[in-house]
């Protein structure tokens, strides 16, 4: 390593973390985002001046090949496939460390040495099940494979049997490394244990998946670094490694669980989670009408707009939108509250909404906008469920007591919009639905959102 | 362990940790653009691919380099594109909030 080489990458660092830096407000995002980029792209360069490097024919190929199916996923994945996006994403750059991890140990082999070893088996064990895993997170998100959790007896045991076995493999082979069989037996069981991990974990708890694999996926960059002795793949993986564990950990808060409870909770629990809490046997819950609704939202001062994944799903966004320019032209005021875990991955209802051309002022956290919801004349719940359930707060029965939730509650009223009275993924019960404050609107989101709005502008 | 390997150890920890504190003032507005981005910048093993895929060692390195190249430069490549198409979405309304 020459030293203007090592100056580089110590600058690619330094932008890297200016870039993330800019991340802190959406107003400085994009310019950090640039910083980033000239960081990559120096990095690119300076290890292509690099002198180890004699043939440019095979990388100017790859080069291609990558930048021509990045660019084409990058300008036509629509929005709503951003997880899907991410999901495929990781398994890409864990292919990539797992590879250059193997290609280290097919050319080196026992002459690797103990500490390079660990590095490398480290690499490709974290590597190898972050790609079977990310892809099966993909296959979930694009319903590929079934969304619910695929669960089967003694399931928990095996994959810790699994996960001990690999382990100890990578442990023989810092011991002796010339075992290559043991080495290329451990990149297989890491590969098993990417799907057996994902396969009982459950749609709505693909955020802490995601984010979870985000973590692995850097935390084998990070490894490939100590291999190659090279300090901005430390640093980078690092950086993506503590970002993805910040989100799951965020995530798992937002609903209520522990990481090995999103992990291992597909066994047991379930069955019996949704019989529990409090019935709705006896209540009544009160329809409203296109025309109601339009009158009730006209004379609204402030309107509280609650999405949730079933409004993605109809790709319903467009017409809150113009529903919501309604409501401004008669002075009322609209915001939309967001659930730490609306969507399918951190953050995902804010870009769809921005997407929509909704304003990001507009967009509240869930911590800013409780205090509000007591001022709010109307609030509008659409394909949201669990996160707006006040048996989160009130009934210790249920299975989701305890979780953050939206207090739509406390507003003076509630319409509701739903396809129809089935409970939601999780099978609880909402009281919510019930509450003569409340009013359902049933039907598609989309359809009676487009209803709503012709009714609206038919009265003005 | 070596002195070596101590100070990569010295350079990951606290990497790391700049990298919890940069992120954990990230809102949860820019989660998702967080998220394309640090996958984005973990790309970075496309350093490592370049040389396995550019420096002769033999033709089971260089397929190897190859298709590690193309995956971490999809991930580089499209991984800035998304983040920067979804960031340019992010618009400020200043007309009706005071």
């Amino acid at each position: 390593m020459n030293l203007g080489v090592e100056l580089t990458y110590l600058l690619s660092s330094v932008l890297f973390i200016l870039g993330l830096r800019g991340l802190s407000s959406a107003a400085t995002a994009r310019r950090g985002m640039n910083l980033a980029a000239v960081g990559m792209l120096l990095a690119v360069i300076g290890t292509l001046l690099n002198q180890q490097i004699i043939t440019f024919t095979w990388i100017i190929i790859g080069g291609i090949v990558g930048s021509v199916i990045g660019a084409a996923m990058a300008i036509f994945m629509p929005m709503t496939a951003m997880p899907q996006r991410i999901a495929l994403s990781h398994a890409f750059g864990a292919l990539a460390a797992t590879l250059v991890g193997v290609e280290k140990y097919y050319r080196l082999g026992a002459e690797i040495g103990a500490a390079k070893m660990a590095a490398v088996g480290f690499e490709v064990m974290f590597g190898s099940l972050t790609v079977t895993g990310s892809l099966m997170a993909f296959g979930k998100l694009q319903e590929l494979v079934k969304g619910a959790p695929i669960t089967y007896p003694l399931q928990n045991h095996t994959n810790i049997a699994l996960f001990v076995a690999t382990f100890a493999m990578f442990v023989y082979l810092i011991v002796d490394p010339s075992n290559a069989t043991v080495f290329y037996v451990m990149i297989a069981s890491g590969l098993a244990i990417g799907v057996l991990m994902v396969l009982p974990i459950g749609g709505a708890d693909m955020p802490v998946v995601v984010s979870l694999l985000n973590s692995y996926a850097g935390l084998a960059a990070s490894a490939t670094g100590f291999a190659l002795e090279n300090n901005v793949l430390i640093i980078a993986g690092a950086l993506d490694g503590a970002s993805g564990f910040l989100l799951s950990i965020l995530m798992s808060r937002a609903m209520n669980r522990s990481f090995t409870n999103v992990i291992f909770g597909a066994f047991g629990g379930g069955a019996e989670a949704a019989i529990a809490g409090k019935d709705a046997t006896g209540l009544t819950v009160r329809q409203i009408t296109l025309e109601d609704a339009a009158v009730q939202l006209s004379y609204a001062r402030s309107v509280v707009v609650v999405p949730g994944y079933g409004m993605a799903v109809a790709q319903a966004q467009h017409q809150v939108r113009e529903l919501a320019e309604e409501i401004q032209k008669r002075g009322g005021d609209v915001t939309y509250a967001i659930h730490p875990v609306a969507g399918r991955m951190p953050g995902h209802m804010n870009v769809l909404l921005a997407e929509a051309n909704i304003p990001y002022d507009h967009l509240l956290d869930m911590e800013d906008v409780n205090p509000r919801f007591t001022e709010t004349d109307v609030v509008l719940v659409i394909g949201a469920n669990d996160v707006v359930n006040p048996a989160a707060r009130n009934d210790k029965s249920s299975p989701i007591y305890g979780m953050p939730i939206l207090d739509v509650d406390r507003a003076k009223s509630v319409i509701v919009f739903k396809r129809s009275m089935n409970p939601g993924f999780a099978g609880i019960e909402n009281l919510l639905f019930y509450e003569p404050k409340t009013s359902m609107l049933f039907g598609d989101a989309k359809s009676s959102l487009t209803k709503l709005v012709a009714e609206m502008k038919n009265a003005a | 362990m070596s002195h070596e390997v101590l100070m990569q150890l010295y350079v990951f920890v606290l990497a790391g940790f700049v990298g919890y504190q940069v992120i954990s003032r990230v809102p949860a507005l820019l989660h998702t653009p967080l998220m394309s981005a640090t996958n984005a910048i973990s790309g970075i093993s496309l350093v490592g691919s370049l040389v396995a895929a550019g420096a002769d060692y033999g033709p089971v390195s260089t397929v190897l380099g190859v298709v590690a190249v193309t995956a971490a430069t999809i991930n580089v490549v499209g991984g800035f594109m998304i983040t920067d198409r979804m960031l340019k979405m992010f618009k400020l309304d200043r007309k009706d909030r005071p």
